[in-house]
């Protein structure tokens, strides 16, 4: 394989979860984290998952990416059953999980070098390809802890990138950033989106990071993890985290959020 | 540059306040020698080849003993670190048994392999071992279980997990362990050359016994300074390339 194939973009895969449930025993007793969920994301599409923090959306993520496994359902990409991590799902973690012991290069060299049939030197160019399309081509050789939280996100994405997942699952990735930081990192990854066509599945807790990213806006209610309502996002891309529109669908999704929620 | 002047001056001043605590006639020559006579040994002893040879003998020792309990300590640290079972074990065996300095082993040591390089070699073991193992099982303990979750999405596991990302991360824990490791290794080779006689080859420690019996303290003195010019080489050879990366890339930055 060269360079020029290993970056051909994949043809995004089609995600079906059916009736999972998973639960974790803690020190306060059993905490149903997912409670019969299914949920089915067409090939490209990009779903956002929304609800309070222990209402099982991150478990969910984990479960698709192959880091844990269910209870009881079952989990399929592209009609395979998903029994561990592959590298056609590829995770961007919240805390960016970025390897302090190699520099920026190597950090997104580090999926590279465990796919087949690829010589180093494609392997570097396939790596800055990814690095450029970030906007951090001049950061190859810096240090991870040179780099502000946005940059290291920015390599994390890049990182996740690089094997040409089909699949990009995201975890928060932007909760610990700035205001002004994230805004600019939803128009690039609406860029990247639109650019490298990947079916992606995004966490988050803010309804309106959601309602700019996502495709569809599914709701999660928690003790049981259980999904309650899912909104469609029709507003024209690329969206602007502050139009008038966005905020008022954000605002209507989020009154559904706190109708579901225990009253506080 | 500035740096080099004012380290300069300070060692200077250290044999200048030496040779005028000499002059001064207050101390015994016999008891504090002038620190031309030490010079003045340490040459002769350096023409004669009998300071290259005892210093190859103990380097020799310090050295295979030293990376043989390195090899030893790191496999074994990553595997208490990831069982259970051998960390309610060796873990335990290895807690005590760091504890113990490692001088105490020379009794043994002597009776199972006779006055040999093998007896010495087995105490500097003894030495570095349980450092080694108890600082990478540390650094194992530490990790962040992100590290391996994120490379087993990349299609990590097994082997390549622990060498491409277990070890690597821990590498600010190992390299503190092998520091710490050598410490006590280059101790108990002293202590043990000191007391005992060993018949396959004199040390560095056996020349500065000798000067002891023979009252001859610049040689004593000379033989301390070798000993600490060799300390100090270890650390910059050894250990400050691999410090310095860790400084460089984790950035525990000093300056």
């Amino acid at each position: 394989m060269s360079a020029t194939e290993a970056l051909i973009n994949p043809e995004p895969a089609k995600l079906v979860v059916d009736g999972v449930s998973k639960s974790f025993t803690t020190r306060r007793g059993k905490l149903q984290a997912l409670d019969n969920v299914s949920l089915t994301v067409s090939e490209g599409e990009f779903v956002c998952l929304v609800g309070p923090s222990g209402c099982g959306k991150s478990t969910l993520l984990n479960l698709i990416a192959g880091l844990d496994v269910p209870d009881s359902g079952t989990l399929s990409s592209d009609g395979q059953l998903i029994s561990g991590t592959g590298r056609e799902r590829m995770v961007m973690f919240q805390e960016h999980a970025l390897f302090p012991w190699l520099d920026v290069l190597g950090n997104v060299l580090f999926g590279l070098k465990l796919k087949p049939n690829l010589t180093d030197k494609d392997r570097v160019e396939v790596a800055k390809y990814y690095l450029h399309l970030v906007g951090l081509s001049n950061f190859a050789k810096a240090n991870i802890h040179e780099l502000s939280g946005g940059m290291k996100q920015r390599v994390a994405l890049a990182r996740a990138l690089a094997p040409n997942p089909r699949v990009l699952l995201m975890d928060e990735p932007f909760a610990s950033l700035d205001a002004m930081t994230r805004e600019q990192l939803y128009e690039d990854i609406q860029k990247i989106w639109a650019a490298r066509k990947k079916t992606i599945v995004f966490v988050t807790h803010n309804v309106r990071e959601a309602v700019c990213l996502g495709d569809r806006v599914v709701l999660f209610s928690p003790n049981p993890g259980r999904i309650r309502e899912e909104f469609p996002v029709t507003l024209p891309r690329p969206r602007d985290i502050n139009s008038i529109q966005l905020a008022s669908l954000a605002s209507e999704i989020t009154r559904a959020l706190k109708s579901h929620l225990p009253t506080a | 540059m500035k740096r080099a002047v004012v380290a300069i001056l300070f060692f200077v001043g250290l044999v200048g306040i030496w040779q005028a605590m000499v002059s001064s006639g207050h101390y015994s020559p016999v008891l504090l020698p002038p620190p031309g006579d030490v010079w003045h040994y340490l040459v002769e002893a350096a023409k004669s080849g009998e300071l290259a040879k005892a210093t190859a003998v103990t380097t020799k020792r310090l050295l295979i003993g030293y990376f043989a309990g390195c090899l030893l300590g790191l496999p074994l640290g990553l595997l208490t670190a990831r069982s259970k079972y051998l960390n309610d074990t060796v873990g335990v065996l290895a807690l005590g048994l760091q504890t113990l300095p490692s001088v105490c082993w020379v009794p043994l040591a002597l009776l199972w392999f006779g006055q040999t390089e093998a007896a010495m070699q087995f105490v500097v073991i003894m030495g570095t071992l349980w450092s080694v193992l108890i600082a990478v099982e540390n650094g194992v303990k530490n990790l962040p279980p992100l590290y391996v979750r994120a490379a087993r999405t990349m299609g990590s596991k097994g082997t390549h997990t622990l060498t491409h990302v277990i070890l690597p991360a821990s590498l600010p824990y190992v390299i503190s362990g092998m520091k710490q490791g050598w410490a006590f290794a280059w101790r108990s080779l002293m202590a043990a050359e000191i007391f005992v006689t060993i018949l396959t080859g004199v040390g560095l420690g056996h020349i500065l016994h000798y000067g002891r019996e023979l009252n001859a303290m610049d040689q004593v003195l000379g033989i301390m300074l070798v000993l600490v010019v060799i300390g100090l080489l270890a650390d910059k050879l050894l250990f400050s390339p691999w410090e310095s990366f860790i400084h460089r890339r984790w950035g525990t930055a000093r300056n």
